[in-house]
């Protein structure tokens, strides 16, 4: 084999390609061979490294160097000043800030120093399109004892007392789900991988297919044996074209060397595998749904039982996994129940991906134990917020999920600690907000999600989410009535437990969660129309304080409606019948002298100013 | 590609051992050549050519040769340093392509140190 003394491993994951891996890369490839490096260093292409917003970034080993925001412009001296002569290019490293000094070492970065990674073993520091690499990390080896050392009762014991329960969303535990499969005696029986992921903001399954496709692959074998099945499919949606050809090239190389097919590693185990494109139906995350799907028909869920355990993919015995949790498979069987339970709490073992984004300052993909608080995810991880702004709520699980508030910051991660503040943990998307935003307006988002993602097969979900929606809209557009808070409350817990799955069991979370902790903001939408945050455009005023005015002119010039006026260094005014509403002047002024003030009002000191006031200094 | 079998798997691993001995540390040996203006003039490109070479055709999968800038001493250029773990660092002066490959087989393969090329014994480390 060739030897190299660098491996420069350039993130080629979605998130990175489209902030121009491909053009760093012609670069440096070009870049090497002109400094005649090219027998020494090598260039290798990997999946989604979690730290999407410094994209594109890349890690040389063996220093552990970690290089971020690569421009094709930079890569001459990059490559002269590390790859030739051995001193790392400060200017493309991490800082915390502008000030502080740069943090050469991947280790070091906050980032990453605080992050456990076991579904996320390889990302970074394989190639995921070179079945080798996948193999020189243990890849497969669980598989082959599996298959050779192990009954199917011994695997789904394993499975069990690891305590790891369903990654997708609801937290049913693996090795149940597996048992229940296995007792049913049928002729043909499924694997199946959910890897439809459709939560807004969430990308934590996309990045798993795409760094490391053939642990989800190994994952699914396992579970082949331990059910007895001998098809498999994978759900992806075809909206994720770089998942699905690493997927596929995986799929070719392991069937080419005899990991999937017939007679797996000489052991008489057979499984063939296969990839469905769903065409992006939120709903097709639904497991009745998806095999529907796959079956050809139209994705709409069924009535439970029969469940899919008995009847699932053309009514034979079938098991539905999420992707990430087959990633978690196969170091389970390798390393034992006690390893995994060595992180996490009692009854959510382990650890959880979660993609976090909105107002933190490091957005990206993070791998945490369970039971972490959440706290320690926004600030330590994810850097704290942005542009020093004040946290207000952080949302958990997506259009099924709920936002939680300051007072909950301390709650661990956990599947029971979660749904007791009325969210849940859901697949893992974790956006962050900030206190400009409308929490009225952030329920209003989802539900317009779920509204239109309803299949319509049953009436609370498919007329629900709608008249929730439309009351959603009355308020955040000034229409709002005294009793809508109550009938929003009703509404949503009737559309809770008459709907036939999990979208419509689930759709109303947003708003209950946001009345629940932000009620005040609906009644202020409601009685004073007044969105405090300033988003909606029909319950604000906008107004300068003359008092805090410099007359700096930063508002005048940002205003695109030209409604503000006033001269140098004198106190500007709004105009407010030219306003737009659109709270760009609040954002650029740099002395918080704009005011946000209800709807019609004239502006000037009154009582709700100086509440504001008061608020402001709380 | 051929159907493999569960002693190929293992195989396969050996053979990008070296590979991922550079991603994941766990290293025996590293060494690190000197590549300031200085060495490079002196020839320190040749050097390291013969290094890699050495390291890939003894199959070792645990030594990883690297970089570094000017180690201060330029009239003696090109300058090594060898590192085996648990020992004190090893700098080397003057080298050529014959000397590295006589340092590579004595010292990294063998674990004696070549004195009549070394400069100095247990200096600094970079770690």
């Amino acid at each position: 084999m060739e030897k190299f003394r660098a491996n420069l491993m350039l993130c080629a994951g979605t998130g990175c390609v489209a902030s121009g891996t491909m053009k760093v890369r012609m670069a440096l490839q070009e870049e090497i061979k002109k400094r005649g490096l090219e027998k020494e260093i090598k260039l290798v292409l990997t999946g989604c490294n979690g730290y999407c917003a410094e994209g594109p970034v890349m890690t040389v080993y063996p220093d552990q160097v970690f290089y971020q925001k690569l421009t094709v412009e930079e890569v001459p001296i990059l490559v002269e000043e590390h790859f030739l002569k051995g001193r790392p290019y400060e200017k493309l490293m991490f800082r915390e800030s502008e000030k502080k000094s740069a943090i050469p070492l991947m280790k070091d970065i906050p980032f990453f120093k605080h992050q456990v990674l076991r579904v996320l073993r390889n990302k970074g520091l394989i190639d995921p399109e070179k079945i080798e690499e996948y193999i020189s990390r243990d890849g497969y080896q669980a598989a082959a004892r599996a298959l050779t050392q192990m009954t199917a009762e011994e695997i789904i014991k394993v499975v069990k007392d690891s305590g790891l329960r369903g990654r997708g969303g609801a937290g049913f535990p693996t090795g149940l789900k597996w048992e229940f499969a296995s007792k049913v005696k049928s002729d043909i029986k499924y694997m199946l991988c959910n890897g439809d992921e459709g939560d807004p903001g969430a990308f934590m399954d996309r990045s798993v297919m795409e760094a490391d496709p053939h642990s989800v692959i190994e994952g699914m074998i396992i579970g082949a044996k331990a059910i007895g099945a001998h098809h498999g499919y994978i759900y992806v949606r075809a909206e994720y074209p770089l998942a699905v050809k690493r997927l596929q090239l995986a799929i070719d190389q392991a069937t080419e060397m005899g990991l999937l097919g017939k007679n797996i590693l000489d052991t008489g185990f057979d499984f063939e595998l296969e990839i469905y494109l769903g065409a992006g139906a939120f709903v097709c995350g639904e497991e009745t749904a998806l095999m529907r799907s796959i079956e050809g028909k139209r994705g709409m869920p069924r009535p439970r039982p029969p469940f899919p355990a008995h009847k699932g993919l053309w009514d034979k015995p079938s098991v539905l996994n999420n992707v990430e949790t087959l990633a978690q498979i196969a170091p389970i069987i390798l390393n034992g129940p006690d390893w995994y339970r060595s992180l996490g709490t009692e009854k959510s073992t382990g650890t959880k991906v979660f993609a976090l984004t909105g107002a933190v300052n490091n957005v990206g993909l993070v791998e945490v134990p369970m039971g972490i608080p959440l706290r320690r995810i926004i600030y330590d991880i994810g850097g704290g917020m942005k542009k020093g702004r004040k946290f207000k709520a952080v949302q958990l699980g997506g259009p099924s999920g709920g936002c939680i508030p300051e007072s909950h910051l301390d709650t661990p991660v956990t599947y029971e600690d979660i749904v007791a503040t009325g969210a849940i943990v859901g697949s893992g998307g974790m956006v962050v907000m900030d206190d400009n935003t409308c929490m009225v307006g952030t329920a209003k988002f989802f539900l317009g999600f779920t509204a239109d993602e309803s299949c319509g097969k049953c009436t609370p979900c498919r007329v629900g989410t709608r008249i929730l929606l439309d009351i959603l809209t009355d308020i955040t557009e000034g229409r709002g009535k005294e009793d809508d808070i109550a009938t929003l409350e009703d509404l949503g817990r009737d559309i809770i437990s008459t709907s036939l799955c999990g979208l419509g069991q689930t759709a109303p979370n947003p708003i209950l969660t946001t009345i629940k902790y932000f009620r005040d903001e609906y009644e202020s939408h409601i009685r004073d129309r007044w969105c405090k945050a300033g988003v909606c455009r029909n319950l604000t005023t906008f107004w300068i304080d003359e008092k805090l005015c410099k007359g700096c002119g930063a508002c005048l010039r940002a205003c695109p409606a030209k409604a503000i006026i006033g001269d140098k260094k004198q106190p500007h005014r709004i105009i407010q019948e030219v306003c737009l509403h659109c709270r760009t002047c609040y954002e650029a002024c740099k002395f918080k002298s704009i005011r946000i003030l209800p709807a019609g009002h004239e502006g000037g000191p009154s009582e709700l100013v100086a509440a504001e006031e008061e608020r402001g200094k709380a | 590609m051929p159907r493999l079998t569960i002693e190929d798997l293992q195989k396969i691993k050996e053979n990008y051992k070296s590979e991922f001995a550079l991603r994941e540390g766990g290293y025996r040996a590293r060494v690190t050549v000197h590549m300031g203006t200085c060495g490079i003039a002196a020839g320190a490109r040749t050097v390291m050519t013969a290094l890699i070479e050495e390291i890939a055709a003894s199959n070792a999968g645990d030594i990883i040769a690297t970089t570094s800038g000017c180690a201060g001493l330029c009239a003696r250029e090109p300058l090594a340093t060898v590192e085996i773990m648990n020992q004190p660092p090893v700098k080397y002066c003057d080298l050529n392509e014959e000397k590295i490959r006589e340092i590579f087989k004595e010292h990294i393969l063998g674990g004696n140190p070549v004195e009549k090329y070394a400069l100095v014994i247990g200096s600094e480390t970079t770690y």
